[in-house]
């Protein structure tokens, strides 16, 4: 069995995040990570590859520095990594990005056939959590979002997820996608010995002419939206602070009342 | 673009499985009707129809027509299932594609996006109808920016988030339904739902959508009754963080954060709620911070407008008989 995992370099959520002035994500901040919805999907996979024998490989698309993210979850435990490079890529809208990961699966399944394909369900800098349905329509495979809990036996994977309105118990026969949410599983940290192993585990990088993907259907150029400008939500002026001495809920009252928000 | 009389406009209707609506459902028709006509798309199995009640409000809000997408024995909740019955319905005149922005509509709108070829965008807070494009503002970085952007392409997939325009009905006719019955492709149908249990419909607002969030933390240790009596004063919905939502003091639908919901309400209420990252990136858009915590160093108080460092339990109750004596 073979499972991949998409990972995602994202800004570090406790920094400043911000759009830059081309009105996409900036990344030069320095202080990315793996993105944390991720590392549930890392985990859950390195679950079912113990129970079932499977190799884990992680791919990841970005720039340079995107390699933190899979040499994260080779550290973890993955046993190798592909890495999708290629200076067209920049400005890439999530339909391209599923292209791309999806003809990366494929090259990966010439090795083998992949089984399960796994992602995080939503990165924690843009979080429009479309990309796995993206890409499971790319890959044409039976997609189980949201998964809070995923198991496979019997060549089937069954997910149980809580939706806004219902809880769901989905299944479908493998190959297949699913995506995880924070509710799937505590991520291991990465144990020194993990850590240690992960250098000599090999990452292949590949570019958009190994995909067989022309670099004019991707990046800005190819996006199907155009951003014209971002702003930030203006600071909060006028703050108050107090200790409660008996009276903060009846200040609290005159509050609202003031600010007409009753 | 076309002119609204030539342009057409599909509008997912959400609704509950006993076919009442969900109440976005009115502002997405409302907004509908300022890109083109309005067609209401009801994706069902089974044979099931909406209710006349349905179709009246349907109708009342300016689609005269619903068409009923019946997927026969696939189940009509998966989001591929949805996605595909859609796309059999966009044709050359259709200009936009509207789904409320729920985790499950944002997967129609990427799947849709895939089929179509369509611009697709989601978290989207306001849309213009532009001489010859959509320009549409969304949210990013849990909405501490808003960016605007354009759709390049004819057709536009939108998944508009709750209050980007004030529902108004328009009509007294109830819309007519027009049922189609829908072939999915066999990887749509590869899905089985094993179990599916739906919600009861709470009193309260809708908690995406209410316009006064009252929201419980650790500091409750378990215990909502307070919240519960402050958010009916107020007419507000009560959400919880993830830490009272794991240790199941209130349903995990409560639960606000990035992976949860995300509410940007006018009035924002914390109680014993320390403001952990992950839960202010479901909050911190709203309109009025209030927090409450024993705890001075805790991070909630950087965001709030009003700041109480004090013990919910003292607090709470005096706001909550102020609020009653000063409404007499």
């Amino acid at each position: 069995m073979r499972i991949v995992v998409c990972v995602k370099h994202v800004p570090d959520l406790m920094a400043d995040r911000r759009l830059g002035e081309d009105g996409r994500v900036a990344r030069d901040g320095g202080d990315g990570t793996l993105n944390e919805l991720d590392e549930n999907a890392v985990e859950a996979a390195l679950v079912l590859a113990e129970e079932h024998d499977a190799e884990v490989v992680a791919l990841t698309m970005g720039p340079d520095d995107a390699e933190d993210a899979v040499r994260r979850a080779l550290q973890m435990g993955a046993d190798r990594a592909v890495h999708v490079l290629d200076d067209a890529l920049a400005g890439t809208d999530v339909f391209g990005t599923a292209r791309v990961l999806a003809a990366a699966v494929r090259r990966i399944a010439e090795d083998g056939p992949v089984d399960l394909v796994m992602t995080g369900m939503a990165s924690l800098d843009a979080l429009t959590s479309m990309l796995p349905a993206a890409l499971a329509a790319e890959l044409d495979l039976p997609q189980l979002t949201l998964a809070a809990g995923v198991d496979v036996a019997d060549g089937a994977v069954r997910v149980r997820r809580d939706l806004d309105h219902a809880t769901e118990v989905l299944r479908a026969p493998l190959p297949a996608l699913v995506s995880v949410t924070d509710q799937a599983n505590e991520p291991r940290y990465p144990a020194f010995a993990g850590i240690m192993a992960a250098r000599k585990k090999p990452v292949d990088t590949v570019d958009l002419a190994d995909l067989g993907i022309d670099p004019a259907t991707v990046g800005t150029g190819g996006a199907r939206t155009q951003v014209l400008s971002a702003a930030e939500r203006p600071p909060r002026t006028d703050r108050v602070l107090i200790t409660d001495e008996g009276d903060a809920g009846v200040r609290l009252a005159e509050y609202l009342v003031e600010h007409k928000l009753v | 673009m076309t002119t609204p009389a030539e342009a057409d406009v599909l509008v997912l209707i959400d609704h509950a499985d006993d076919g009442t609506l969900r109440p976005q459902v009115r502002e997405l028709l409302t907004l509908g009707r300022a890109i083109g006509t309005v067609h209401g798309v009801w994706v069902t199995g089974a044979g099931a129809t909406p209710p006349p009640a349905a179709l009246e409000e349907v109708g009342g809000h300016g689609a005269p027509v619903v068409h009923v997408l019946d997927t026969g024995s696939v189940h009509p909740r998966l989001t591929p299932v949805v996605a595909e019955a859609l796309a059999g319905l966009v044709g050359p005149a259709t200009r936009a594609v509207l789904v409320s922005s729920s985790f499950e509509n944002k997967e129609v709108a990427a799947r849709l996006g895939v089929l179509t070829g369509a611009g697709t965008m989601v978290d989207v807070t306001a849309v213009e109808v532009g001489p010859d494009r959509l320009v549409v503002d969304k949210q990013v970085f849990a909405a501490t920016w808003t960016s605007r952007c354009t759709v390049r392409t004819p057709l536009a997939v939108l998944g508009v988030k709750p209050h980007a325009v004030e529902a108004e009905a328009t009509s007294a006719d109830p819309a007519v339904a027009v049922t189609h019955e829908v072939e999915v492709s066999a990887t749509a149908r590869a899905v089985e739902v094993v179990e599916r249990t739906e919600r009861a419909p709470s009193d309260r607002p809708d908690l995406g959508a209410a316009q006064v969030v009252v929201v419980g933390g650790r500091g409750t240790e378990g215990d909502f009754s307070l919240l519960d009596e402050l958010a009916d004063v107020l007419g507000g919905a009560v959400g919880a963080t993830r830490v009272a939502t794991d240790e199941g003091w209130i349903d995990k639908d409560a639960q606000i954060g990035q992976t949860g919901v995300t509410v940007a309400p006018r009035l924002y209420i914390g109680a014993g709620v320390s403001g952990a990252v992950h839960h202010r990136g479901g909050m911190q858009a709203s309109g009025t911070i209030v927090a409450i915590n024993t705890d001075a160093d805790a991070p909630i108080f950087e965001i709030a407008d009003l700041g109480i460092v004090g013990d919910l339990r003292e607090v709470v109750p005096r706001a909550i008989a102020e609020l009653r004596r000063l409404r007499g």
